[in-house]
């Protein structure tokens, strides 16, 4: 029996999202770990996250959880979600500018604060609510699910990922920003898949059943 | 872009969904778990409980509600009423709240809000601004709110206005402003209230307080200039449903998930 492992590394609220994964995992068992040697038993791991990107990036570091999740990402699928997914890249400027994980070449910026929106009111940031994803390109995450699906967000920063090829999704706010990205086994999300209903469920279903192979 | 949401606000009281006129006639409305799971098929953006009970021992029968209903709901999860220290923040979170509204906590301690937003993200720490109508300071002097805790008992001589931009200034990710003065009486949103305090933000602000009709919600969104409005009675008496109401905004202009 394949098991998920959920990374619990103290940041924030992952327990909605390993109840959810539970939902849709089929027989698939969902495990929550911070210890490197569970971690490396598991056939597909998914590294939550919400608050800042330095504690973030800390915590992965005290808990030796930075070169494994390094090495984990070249064999298992691997699932970033919000911050878990902006530490997939290279850099945030977050928190005055942290290096991050490096597997998905680019950077983490930040919304211009506040936003400008011709002719209309200004944008708010953090970016919070429900919005569309205009997927990218076809992918086995998105198996099933409508194209401009609603998905719900929240954040200030978002990823910039320099090769176009590793942009999954799409969504518009104030400008089309990379939604979801994707290289490989690793995939992440911006959007919180477990609040975000039908479709998010439906992700995380794809996601459970994924081999990490495209098509 | 980014759609306006429509959020239905649940009195909790010792683990069950209450309604009354202005804390009067608390009457019994339901399993919280039921009454979620309803507005979540009617394609509510969110959900907001708000914990009356009077008594801070009972808090573990609030954790048990939350966690139950985080177990079967699939959107957004903010609850508040009692959260004073980052013990708390830390149980509802795990509890499986996504946001934790914090009043007069943040009234006694500014600080309060740096230091849980710090710790666990300004997007799920939300400031409650309860807000009523002062007068001018002198004559010809622009309009004037006054903030209040304790459920709306205690006054605090702080402006709303200029409070409303200390939070954010402390780290608040999103503001949720209720009219005290308009709060069940059923006439509508204080949409000067909020659009005062939408100027004076970048975050997102929350409408409260007041809600009648289907054309409130409309006036606090163009109007008051809010990102998401919030009703109880309208949506708990069965006036409306949820879907009615985002079928309505969207007839009359307003970007909602359909």
């Amino acid at each position: 029996m394949e098991t998920i492992g959920v990374i619990d590394y103290g940041m924030g609220n992952l327990h909605s999202l390993a109840k959810s994964l539970e939902r849709v995992a089929g027989d698939r068992r969902v495990e929550i770990s911070s210890d490197v040697a569970q971690l490396s038993k598991y056939d597909k791991l998914v590294l939550p996250g919400v608050g800042g990107v330095r504690g973030c990036m800390e915590e992965l570091k005290r808990l030796e959880l930075v070169d494994f999740l390094r090495a984990a990402a070249r064999r298992v699928p691997l699932l970033g979600v919000c911050l878990g997914m902006q530490v997939l890249l290279d850099h945030s400027e977050e928190n005055g500018g942290v290096p991050a994980l490096g597997l998905i070449p680019g950077d983490v910026i930040r919304f211009p604060d506040p936003l400008p929106e011709p002719g209309t009111e200004r944008l708010k940031v953090p970016h919070m609510g429900w919005n569309r994803v205009k997927q990218s390109r076809p992918h086995p995450l998105w198996a099933g699910i409508d194209d401009d699906s609603w998905y719900y967000f929240v954040h200030s920063f978002h990823a910039a990922p320099q090769n176009a090829a590793h942009r999954l999704g799409e969504t518009e706010y104030s400008h089309s920003f990379a939604a979801a990205v994707a290289r490989d086994n690793i995939v992440g999300v911006q959007f919180h898949p477990e609040k975000s209903q039908g479709a998010g469920l439906r992700l995380l279903a794809n996601f459970a059943a994924w081999n990490g192979e495209l098509g | 872009m980014l759609a306006k949401r429509v959020i239905p606000c649940l009195d909790i009281d010792q683990g069950r969904v209450v309604k009354g006129v202005k804390f009067q006639e608390i009457r019994d409305a339901g399993d919280p778990v039921e009454v979620a799971r309803r507005y979540d098929l009617q394609g509510a953006d969110e959900l907001v409980f708000l914990d009356i009970t009077a008594s801070h021992e009972d808090r573990p029968t609030l954790f048990k509600t939350v966690e139950a209903v985080a177990r079967e709901i699939y959107i957004p999860l903010t609850v508040g009423g009692g959260v004073r220290t980052n013990a708390d923040v830390r149980t509802l979170l795990s509890a499986g709240a996504d946001k934790v509204a914090i009043n007069t906590a943040a009234v006694q301690n500014p600080d309060f809000v740096t230091e849980a937003g710090s710790r666990y993200g300004v997007q799920c720490i939300v400031v409650a601004i309860d807000a009523k109508r002062a007068k001018p300071r002198k004559k010809g002097d622009p309009l004037r709110w006054e903030v209040f805790t304790h459920g709306g008992r205690k006054a605090t001589g702080l402006d709303a206005i200029e409070w409303a931009a200390k939070m954010v200034a402390k780290g608040a990710g999103e503001l949720l402003v209720t009219s005290m003065d308009r709060d069940g009486t059923k006439a509508g949103y204080d949409v000067e209230l909020l659009r005062a305090i939408s100027d004076a933000v970048t975050v997102p602000v929350v409408a409260s307080g007041g809600v009648g009709t289907l054309e409130h919600l409309y006036e606090g969104l163009a109007t008051g200039g809010a990102d998401a409005v919030l009703a109880a009675s309208i949506f708990h008496n069965g006036t409306h449903t949820v879907g009615e109401a985002k079928q309505y905004l969207a007839g009359r202009g307003v970007r909602v998930r359909l």
